[in-house]
């Protein structure tokens, strides 16, 4: 073959194909039987009516949908830029309403109620609409992080009501409750799970201080509320009669009242730089820039900052149950760990408490380490004072960094073990933030010293 | 202390053993297998994997098809890898018969079989992505195994179960185009190899969950009769294709790699550093491909090899592939046997998962790679 071979490097497909029928050496003139070609459509090779992603990865630019979908994005960007100089400060919005409540006539009592409930309504709304924006985007990004396209039908747009389908589709489902389950208790777990979820949100920051309530202990608040939903998964978990549930509600438990501690322990830090609880307070302490333009984030103090921020961003991962660290869920081992046995309504509460967390660690990491509503750089001169972008535009554009953040882990990263899981969290993280506390002491002893960040 | 020695016996302190059921309906066993696991808290005693919901008697249809309607059964064992299941069927019977082959078919068999092994390696790498817990490489691995399928319709028409290596010979021809095709893969695919490592390969939480875990030594690999990446991936160089060379084998230049320790990640990245090889003996093969003859001359419609017998076997994806083929002289195979890799390189885990954790279980079995249309035939 080698000796035959060297020499001919071409391949050489129709010749040998008629020498066939002559070797047979059949004795009467047959018709010659068809050549036999290859598998063809339309003339054309199979492989060339498919898509082969070969192109697009020698020079994606070359493509025409490509370079349309970045003016998209541009345009997109500065459309949401647009508005925000459009609306101005939400918060100032807010301020009239108010305003225009007080002068309606009604009882100072009913004000503050209908005020509250106004507020109220606002953050739920929030939540709900987080939901719906960030399933969407998360199959949109897995998508295009695995080289697919993701919904692409409903609404028209890249599959934009994809998700509000999806959530028709799941009010109209029936609610199951399996026979081994406790019904009061099957029950009550989603609820349980979500109500501290909007409790939390309160003191939230969504813009220099838009929040629902300033409250003088934001941080502790946020912390404590966002951890009473671990009730709810456990009861997910034992309610539902169900093995693997069990396992996963057990898991989550131990998995999220461990993470707890780095989890707080790394913003101690940033309380420590703000002198304040009040996460309105953290906020402001970042404002102003280094040199005229270095943004005096949180996040680039030397060490301390990025420390504070990875510990802090791999806690919050740890406390959503998400990829590397959901074990709770582990679709390979656990099934669907303790929302297994939750159908319709009922499992979109857990979906939702879910994002719900996504969103409230997002917010808290652009307060903490990113400045809150601050702008990254400080406003040029030659663009006038009412073309500048308000706080909640910047805010929330930081927050869904962070978030993408969190889809991106999701989607690249494979799932630790559950005794590597914990290690990693009493043997790494806690003791190193800790020691983290100890280098923010010696950053503010330096500053104070005189060698100032200020 | 580890976990066995605080198991604490004696009198009124006695210990529960609980029995596990994994599979035949769990989203992490590849197929129909069911493993009955007895555990001692989290740390397993026994294990032992019960086979059978697969079996669909091929060895015995056999003995009632004219040898060309057995290709065709063939590619149901091992589905993801079914042209060395051609091959190694092919071979035994042309041994029998005494045909010999040409070389332009020699070395599209070779370019088949290498491009089926690469094929047959992306499953693996995607499915025990997702073992692990990493959804995308999975996605990425199906791409790539997507234009080795394309490639393969446009060949024979078939994407699963090719029948396309004949006795005698291959069924079809290549032309310019899909040899320029298949080449614009191979360029394709050759970066993707290193994506795979940067994204999986070398991923700390992948190596934590794979380095140290399944252990199987030198000894153990060869004591329990395992193959193809199993084997090398506990440091045996052992390679059909090296050792008893076929279709030509022995004029191309690839390296055997191998494992260092047996663990599971040995065996992975064994299968990926395969891919590597594999990538070039195809474009060896593409490269100097004869010209002549797809079939021998004198194989008829219906052979009927004389009595005797005839034992070949290839290195297919998963292992060493052999079949035992006996004729008495008339239109079926008298008797065949397959030593299928899949159903020996099972046996092993009855062995090292005992003393495992619970949660080891899922990344052991998928380090084995076993399809189940080939354990249970």
């Amino acid at each position: 073959m080698k000796a035959e071979g060297s020499g001919k490097n071409e391949p050489v497909p129709a010749k040998h194909a008629e020498a066939k029928p002559a070797a047979a050496a059949a004795p009467a003139p047959k018709p010659a039987p068809p050549e036999p070609v290859l598998n063809r459509r339309h003339g054309k090779l199979l492989t060339e009516t498919r898509y082969w992603p070969t192109e697009i990865w020698r020079n994606p630019w070359s493509l025409p949908r490509y370079r349309a979908g970045a003016l998209w994005l541009a345009g997109i960007v500065l459309g949401i830029a647009a508005i925000g100089a459009g609306v101005g400060e939400l918060a100032a919005w807010g301020e009239k309403l108010l305003a225009l409540l007080g002068r309606s006539g009604l009882p100072p009592v009913a004000v503050a109620w209908v005020w509250v409930l106004v507020k109220l309504t606002c953050v739920i709304g929030v939540i709900v609409a987080n939901g719906l924006w960030a399933v969407w985007w998360e199959r949109k990004i897995s998508a295009h992080i695995q080289s697919r396209m993701g919904p692409m039908y409903a609404g028209g747009f890249h599959g934009w009501a994809q998700t509000i389908f999806d959530t028709i589709k799941l009010l109209l489902k029936e609610d199951v409750t399996p026979a081994a389950a406790d019904q009061v208790m099957h029950l009550l777990a989603p609820i349980v799970a979500i109500a501290p979820c909007v409790m939390a949100f309160a003191p939230v920051l969504f813009g220099d201080e838009l929040a629902a309530a300033r409250i003088d202990v934001g941080v502790l608040y946020v912390f404590a509320f966002a951890s009473i939903s671990v009730i709810g998964v456990v009861m997910a978990g034992w309610a539902s009669g169900n093995k693997y549930s069990l396992l996963g509600g057990l898991r989550a438990a131990a998995q999220i009242v461990s993470y707890e501690l780095p989890r707080g322990f790394s913003v101690v830090p940033v309380i420590m730089f703000a002198g304040s609880l009040d996460l309105a307070v953290i906020g402001q302490a970042q404002a102003g820039y280094w040199l005229g333009f270095f943004p005096r984030w949180f996040v680039f103090y030397p060490v301390v900052g990025q420390l504070a921020f990875l510990f802090f961003l791999i806690a919050s991962v740890a406390e959503t149950n998400r990829t590397p660290f959901d074990i709770p869920e582990a679709e390979s081992e656990l099934v669907a760990g303790f929302h297994t046995e939750f159908s319709g309504m009922k499992w979109s509460l857990f979906f939702l408490m879910e994002y719900g967390y996504v969103l409230l660690a997002s917010f808290l990491l652009a307060v903490f380490f990113l400045g809150g509503g601050a702008a990254p750089l400080p406003h040029p001169a030659f663009i006038p004072a009412w073309l500048s972008i308000p706080s909640w535009i910047w805010m929330t554009s930081k927050a869904m960094l962070m978030m993408f953040v969190f889809l991106w882990f999701r989607w690249t990263f494979p799932r630790l073990r559950v005794d590597q899981l914990m290690d990693f969290n009493w043997k790494f993280l806690l003791p190193w933030s800790f020691a983290n506390i100890g280098l923010a002491g010696v950053l503010i002893y330096l500053h104070l010293q005189g060698w100032g960040l200020r | 202390m580890s976990t066995d020695e605080m198991i604490v016996t004696g009198p009124g302190l006695e210990m529960d053993t609980m029995f596990v059921n994994l599979g035949p309906q769990h989203p992490s066993t590849h197929g129909v297998l069911r493993l009955g696991l007895t555990l001692a808290g989290e740390v397993i005693t026994k294990a032992f994997p019960d086979i059978g919901y697969l079996h669909r008697g091929t060895e015995k249809l056999m003995e009632a098809r004219s040898y060309a309607q057995c290709v065709v059964l063939t590619d149901r064992w091992d589905y993801c890898s079914a042209m060395t299941n051609n091959l190694a069927f092919c071979l035994a019977a042309e041994k029998l018969m005494a045909v010999p082959v040409p070389p332009r078919a020699q070395a599209l068999r070779v370019v088949m079989c290498e491009l089926n092994r690469i094929a047959s390696h992306l499953i693996f790498l995607g499915t025990y992505g997702i073992d692990i817990g990493a959804f995308t490489p999975f996605l990425y691995a199906f791409r790539e195994r997507e234009m080795i399928l394309d490639l393969y319709e446009a060949l024979c028409g078939a994407r699963l179960t090719y029948n396309y290596i004949r006795l005698g010979g291959v069924a079809a021809d290549v032309d310019a185009d899909w040899t320029s095709k298949c080449r614009e893969f191979l360029e394709f695919f050759k970066p993707r190899i290193d994506e795979y490592d940067t994204l999986l390969s070398f991923n700390p939480i992948f190596l934590a969950r794979t380095k140290e875990v399944g252990l199987v030594s030198k000894e153990a690999a060869v004591d329990w009769g395992l193959s193809g990446p199993n084997l090398r991936g506990s440091g045996v160089s052992y390679d059909v294709r090296k050792s008893e060379p076929y279709c030509g084998y022995e004029a191309y230049d690839f390296n055997v790699p191998v494992g260092a320790h047996g663990s599971c990640w040995d065996r992975y990245f064994c299968r990926v550093q395969e891919m590597r090889q594999s990538v070039r003996l195809v474009e060896q093969a593409l490269a100097k491909l004869p010209t002549g003859e797809l079939m021998a001359k004198g194989v008829p419609k219906i052979p009927k090899p004389p009595a005797g017998e005839a034992y070949a076997h290839v290195e297919a994806s998963r292992g060493d592939l052999g079949i035992y083929l006996v004729s008495d002289g008339g239109v079926a195979p008298y008797r065949l046997h397959v030593r299928a890799p899949c159903f020996i390189n099972l046996a092993i885990l009855q062995e090292i998962l005992v003393g495992k954790k619970v949660a080891d279980v899922i990344a052991v079995l998928g380090s084995f790679d076993i399809v189940l249309g080939e354990v249970d035939r």
